[in-house]
């Protein structure tokens, strides 16, 4: 199972699930839904949090929420 | 004269889509804040003219991504949107959205729309539409959506007119809801929904009731109870908000599809350039300290011009008072009790201003968020979040604007740490006790050839109080046990160049805010102060006679005036207040005097300078003479000895570094806590730091 914590920067991929019990709901209102597309922009120096382009959208999450969006990396 | 017709409008909008620079645009100067400063955080209001017979009155409801009430501000939010009744209630929203963020923005359109109030669409940065290669079909837009669309550029201030003549026009739009999903999340949920509330409320507002953690106010008992039994089972109403907003999103893709095309051109990347530089594991942190010690250092030394400035020129006015009024009670109030009061409010202006203006700009370039990012891991281990660093740095203005910039720090555990040790980094009440006493007892020489000494004493401050604050988050992370999902969610906004406007209007309205609020509370205990010192039990007002007794030889005039002076002043309410304190603080190295001044600064830090300034005005008879100047002179009437040596200055210094001085944070953290029990915990537990740590540095430094 490939998640969001382990891409690597510059990866892309596709949502293709997300565990809600583990998701606050304004990520998903940012945009961070099944289907779309997410790329991971940049890493913290400490490796965390993770900075994600999603759906045009810019923004920062923290690795143990990146662990409970699931993806299917997509390769150019 | 006919009456003018006044539109109710509500500004709402996601957070960086230039809702502010459209309410500024709308209304000018003319607006007032609630309560407290800061921006988009309480509520704003502003008058706007619409036309020549139509004003408007415009609130700027706090920036949300949605209206699901996950935070306070989206509360704010629906309490007003929801509640007809409410005093604030619109006859007409403005949703703002942004170019190129229009698909997530609309999300916040769709429901709001939903509320069936009239609503218009603003679509801003409009100007960028052409470079960022964004084609928009209006017309489409306005059918789906069933409203009015407008175009606008607040940073060029195209369409704002347009706006306008949209306004007026609300009564002709379509309030239809936009998206009916209601029966596509949960059939079964939303029918028994509808058959325990027929008719007052559409089901979408009812929804939007159910889903609010505290219940509204303006809903019936039986009301109420339903709503408690539909929030019996909170993981599905969490399920059935999940599923509306995947809803929305597909309903939202449907309508861009027809309405929007984006060719996309790979253009310069600045912001990956930037966030590489301002986000690298060196760069990153050496510019932020390299930034942070710029602000300081141009804090100090900017605003000391004016403050010189406005302590001599209240000082003159006072005098000019004394000499050229008639003598009696009113004079000796304003010139010995309003006067310096003011003095002690005004003499802030500078350094507040300045600070206000950096902490502005900085969060209009978009760098406060990579700061966030940069700092997120690093504060976690001292239990507190990225997002701390903010209330830690605006700390650095005024606690309480940066208590409530808490509110989007989504754990609350993190939260609540960061509202218990924001009071120790050094807010700008404390900077003119600061700037007084290091005036006073450090010597204005440099170090090094480069330091000025004053300059890094306070430096100093500044690092024990932010040193302070992560140590006392450490070990409450340790302490208090709150288990919770560490949600973090941060949005990482593109970069601009400040708007000079916004940056300019922020720093009047905090600036103002913050006058009025402390100038409010220096204004009354000046007067309560000057009414104590002026005034006295029998010794008092023999004092006279009392003081001629006592003299062996007889003394000129001058020396009797003195003596009389400082024996009304040991005689009067405030000097017998003090003195049954003295005990208390005399292993500080306090006397009376400074006693007074500091049962006094317990409303707010600042007043100790006025305090101290009104009380040796009372009794000094020199004609001119700064605040700075008074306390220099100040003796030891045993010893002979400088009042304000070394050690006591220090032991003052330390005390207020750490004390809960003020009266606006408790209120605040009481607020913002729900509960007594934090700001008293917060209040004691300072305080007892405050007073060791006075008694071992006057201990250490005598």
């Amino acid at each position: 199972m490939c998640t969001v914590a382990n891409m690597l920067v510059g990866e892309k991929g596709i949502i293709t699930d997300l565990c809600l019990d583990h998701i606050p709901l304004n990520l998903l209102e940012m945009g961070c839904l099944p289907g779309n597309e997410i790329e991971l922009m940049q890493l913290a120096p400490l490796k965390d949090p993770l900075y994600l382009k999603v759906d045009n959208t810019y923004l920062a999450i923290r690795k143990e929420t990146a662990m409970h969006i699931e993806i299917t990396k997509i390769y150019d | 004269m006919k009456k003018i017709e006044e539109i109710k409008i509500s500004l709402v909008g996601n957070p960086n889509t230039g809702k502010t620079s459209l309410f500024n645009n709308l209304t000018g100067l003319n607006q007032k804040v609630g309560n407290y400063p800061g921006i988009t955080v309480d509520k704003k209001q502003g008058i706007c003219k619409l036309s020549n017979k139509i004003g408007g009155i415009v609130t700027d409801l706090p920036g949300t991504y949605s209206i699901n009430p996950t935070s306070i501000d989206e509360s704010i939010v629906l309490d007003i949107l929801l509640n007809t009744q409410n005093e604030d209630y619109p006859d007409v929203v403005v949703v703002v959205a942004e170019v190129e963020n229009l698909k997530r923005n609309l999300l916040l359109f769709t429901q709001i729309k939903d509320l069936e109030i009239p609503t218009i669409l603003v679509i801003n940065m409009s100007d960028l539409m052409k470079s960022k290669g964004i084609s928009l079909n209006l017309e489409v837009l306005e059918r789906e959506l069933k409203t009015k669309v407008i175009l606008v550029s607040t940073r060029k201030n195209i369409g704002i007119d347009d706006l306008k003549e949209a306004i007026i026009n609300y009564k002709s739009y379509d309030t239809t809801p936009v998206a009916s999903i209601a029966h596509r999340m949960d059939h079964e949920f939303f029918e028994e929904v509808k058959a325990q509330f027929p008719n007052k409320y559409s089901l979408y507002k009812t929804w939007l009731l159910i889903t609010q953690h505290q219940s509204a106010n303006f809903i019936t008992e039986d009301e109420h109870e339903k709503i408690h039994h539909f929030r019996s089972d909170i993981k599905k109403i969490e399920k059935l908000q999940h599923r509306e907003t995947i809803l929305r999103y597909a309903l939202i893709n449907e309508i861009l599809k027809k309405g929007y095309q984006i060719n996309r051109k790979e253009g310069t990347d600045l912001r990956g350039f930037l966030d590489k530089i301002l986000t690298h594991k060196f760069f990153g942190y050496f510019l932020f300290a390299f930034i942070l010690l710029a602000i300081f250092q141009s804090v100090f030394n900017l605003a000391s011009y004016p403050m010189d400035f406005i302590d001599t020129s209240f000082a003159q006015i006072s005098n000019y008072l004394k000499v050229n009024l008639p003598d009696g009670l009113f004079t000796s109030l304003l010139s010995e009790g309003i006067i310096p009061g003011i003095g002690g409010i005004f003499i802030f202006i500078p350094q507040i201003a300045i600070l206000f203006f950096f902490i502005a700009v900085l969060e209009e370039t978009g760098y406060m968020s990579r700061v966030v990012f940069l700092m997120d891991k690093v504060m976690r281990r001292f239990g507190l979040s990225g997002k701390s660093v903010i209330p830690l740095i605006s700390g650095t203005a005024c606690a309480v604007p940066a208590i409530m910039a808490t509110r989007n720090i989504n754990n609350w555990k993190e939260r609540l740490i960061t509202i218990l040790v924001t009071p120790f980094t050094t807010c700008s009440a404390r900077l003119p006790v600061y700037a007084i006493i290091i005036a006073v007892i450090i010597p204005n020489t440099m170090v090094f050839k480069i330091f000025n000494l004053q300059g890094l004493v306070m430096m100093i401050l500044y690092l024990i109080g932010f040193a302070t604050a992560i140590i006392a988050a450490y070990i409450l992370h340790k302490v208090i046990k709150i288990e919770q999902h560490s949600f973090f969610v941060m949005e990482m906004p593109n970069y601009k160049l400040p708007s000079l406007k916004n940056v300019f209007f922020t720093v009047i309205e905090r600036t103002k805010a913050f006058v009025v609020d402390a100038g409010k509370i220096i204004l009354s205990i000046s007067i309560i102060l000057w009414f104590l010192a002026s005034n006295g039990p029998d010794a008092y007002k023999n004092a006279e006679k009392l003081v001629k007794a006592q003299q062996v030889d007889n003394l000129h005039d001058e020396h009797f005036e003195q003596q009389l002076a400082s024996f009304k002043l040991e005689n009067s309410y405030i000097g017998i207040l003090g003195k049954t304190i003295e005990p208390a603080i005399a292993p500080l190295g306090y006397d009376w005097k400074i006693g007074i001044a500091i049962i006094s600064s317990f409303a707010a830090r600042e007043v100790f300078v006025s305090t101290l300034a009104t009380i040796y005005s009372v009794e000094s008879e020199e004609q001119i003479a700064t605040i700075k100047e008074r306390l220099a002179a100040e003796e030891n009437p045993i010893t002979k000895e400088k009042r304000f040596n070394l050690p006591t200055g220090m032991s003052l210094l330390i005390f207020y570094a750490f004390a809960l001085q003020c009266a606006s944070t408790i209120a605040i953290v009481k607020r913002e806590t729900k509960s007594w029990k934090w700001p008293i915990i917060q209040f004691f537990g300072m305080g007892t730091i405050a007073y060791v740590a006075a008694f071992l540095t006057y201990n250490f430094f005598i």
